[in-house]
């Protein structure tokens, strides 16, 4: 049986992420600070009394920022190590088109942006002994970590197809990205309409606020599956223009 | 096989290839010889689909390859001067995805992966994560990835690059296992490499060939039968200086003595020299010599001839 090439590309790149320190430090820091978070907010003497569904909304927007600076980890090295370690040429001389090359590569960062995001899940349940919160409001809020990691990963996709060293696909990936963020911020402080443009723009905010409710917009997941895919078409078009060069 | 038509490349305004035409018949094993940046590499790129020409047309198999370069790409095996493998992989998880990424089928790449690996000679690394094998291995493991899909061209990049001489044979004897099977294209600025395993040169010069041919062809380009070694033994005090026997030799034009490094013949009274001529002056040089009372240990054409073939192409080129 032929295997797709997405699948191919996928099944490498995952294994390498096992494989290699990268994919477990990221995972343990993402953790570890989960964790400390948490406790600070939830459990330690300076936590204030909170109700159970404030505690997990406060959980689900510190593992937003944690969630997409694991994204920028993890994606940055995707292409860029490609280039600099010779192996691009490899991809670049098969017969497998740069859709598929980028698609394989952004699901395989995904689905371990996946596990390490799932692997927090024992924080929901540890507040679900105490107090009393809602399975969908987990869900929903899980829902959106990895949508939100997503669109971080499809702009560190197209960052790392920019060039071929890590340092400036990080640097171009957290400009861009803090950039998304801070438009909310933005937005607080601008008239309108610019004020509208912006928060409907801003990667956090108004678009992630009801996952951490609990709270399902569709017009929230739109955004999310648009952004992404708004960078991966870029980082495709990117991949094109650079494989005959 | 191949056809190139007035293909060159640029970059911005440099031109690092062309123009360049030839045609390659199936089943031939050519080398492109030339020094380091004279556009080996681009050319081969362009061939194995890696790089834009800026003009001119290049088919692969009747595959056009802006055209249609997935259908170029199924045909042809590639060795770039750095084998591209992934370090954290283990050599057989690697071949197999190369295999995949070919369009193999997950059967057929079980089943070649073993043969391959058999071929190359690198079954007992077949576990090793590619990034703890030796430069020869590493290159061995290139060949194998190259070869995987059975490919009609096998384009290989400087395949002797960084080995040691016992690596560089192996790899000779792979190359000429291959040339059963593939039509091989070479670049080397290695010239015995080139030599012993092509059945025909193209060389290369400022992007553009400059001459091409069998070895035997390029040689009688540059007329290298006109040069010779002759090692004598002076005969007695009667007979001239042997040098001196050679230069009155009609159509002789020049006579140098050869270095110590190559006075090895084991007679400390034998002395080799160079000799250089308007046409073949084997047999009058030698008759010369033995009517003059010296013994002729031993009369060859010049040894390393294909290099004074590609330097004086070069020089000429240059000049």
């Amino acid at each position: 049986m032929r295997t797709g090439a997405t699948g191919i590309i996928f099944r490498r790149e995952f294994q390498a992420y096992v494989r290699s320190p990268m994919g477990y430090i990221v995972a343990a820091v993402v953790l570890l600070l989960d964790g400390l978070l948490f406790y600070s907010t939830a459990l330690g003497p300076d936590a204030g009394e909170l109700l159970s569904g404030e505690v997990l909304r406060v959980f689900f927007y510190f593992a937003s920022g944690l969630t997409s600076i694991a994204a920028v980890a993890l994606s940055v090295r995707l292409i860029a190590e490609e280039r600099q370690t010779g192996t691009q040429l490899l991809l670049d001389t098969s017969p497998i088109r740069d859709w598929e090359i980028v698609l394989g590569k952004f699901l395989s960062a995904l689905a371990f942006l996946s596990v390490i995001t799932v692997a927090t899940l024992y924080i929901p349940l540890l507040i679900l002994v105490n107090g009393k919160i809602a399975v969908g409001h987990i869900l929903i809020g899980y829902l959106g970590l990895i949508l939100l990691g997503g669109a971080v990963l499809s702009i560190g996709v197209f960052a790392t197809a920019l060039t071929r060293h890590q340092l400036v696909a990080v640097a171009v990936a957290a400009v861009i990205t803090g950039v998304m963020f801070l438009l909310w911020q933005l937005s607080q402080i601008v008239g309108s309409p610019l004020s509208r443009v912006f928060a409907a723009l801003a990667i956090h905010g108004r678009h992630f606020n009801g996952f951490m409710a609990g709270l399902l917009h569709l017009r929230d997941v739109v955004y999310y599956v648009a952004l992404t895919y708004f960078f991966l078409l870029a980082a495709t078009r990117v991949m094109e223009a650079k494989r005959w060069e | 096989m191949v056809e190139l038509t007035d293909v060159t490349k640029y970059y911005g305004r440099k031109r690092a290839l062309g123009p360049v035409s030839f045609e390659i018949d199936r089943g031939n094993t050519v080398g492109f010889l030339g020094l380091n940046g004279v556009g080996k590499t681009t050319l081969l790129k362009i061939l194995a689909c890696g790089l834009r020409p800026s003009s001119g047309t290049v088919t692969v198999d009747g595959f056009d390859v802006l055209r249609e370069p997935h259908e170029v790409r199924k045909r042809v095996g590639y060795l770039p001067e750095l084998p591209p493998v992934y370090g954290d992989m283990p050599v057989s998880d690697y071949l197999a995805f190369v295999g995949q990424l070919k369009g193999m089928s997950r059967e057929r790449v079980a089943k070649r992966v073993p043969e391959v690996e058999e071929y190359a000679r690198i079954s007992e690394v077949r576990d090793m994560p590619t990034r703890h094998l030796s430069q020869g291995y590493r290159q061995r493991v290139g060949v194998a990835q190259a070869i995987i899909h059975e490919p009609e061209l096998l384009i290989l990049d400087e395949p002797t690059h960084d080995l040691d001489p016992v690596q560089i044979m192996e790899m000779r004897g792979m190359i000429r296992r291959l040339k059963d099977s593939h039509t091989i294209l070479i670049s080397s600025h290695i010239l015995p490499e080139i030599s012993e395993t092509c059945d025909r040169l193209l060389i290369l010069n400022d992007g553009v060939i400059i001459a091409s041919g069998t070895e035997a062809e390029l040689g009688e380009k540059l007329l290298m039968s006109r040069h010779m070694a002759v090692t004598v033994r002076a005969g007695g005090d009667g007979a001239g200086a042997p040098r001196d026997v050679i230069a009155a030799v009609a159509g002789v034009t020049g006579v140098e003595r050869a270095g110590d490094t190559e006075r090895s013949s084991g007679d400390a009274d034998a002395t080799t020299y160079h000799v250089e001529g308007e046409a073949d002056l084997r047999a009058a040089v030698c008759r010369a010599l033995i009517e003059a009372g010296h013994d002729v240990l031993t009369l060859r054409r010049a040894e390393r001839e294909l290099e004074r073939v590609f330097v004086g192409l070069v020089g000429g080129a240059r000049a």
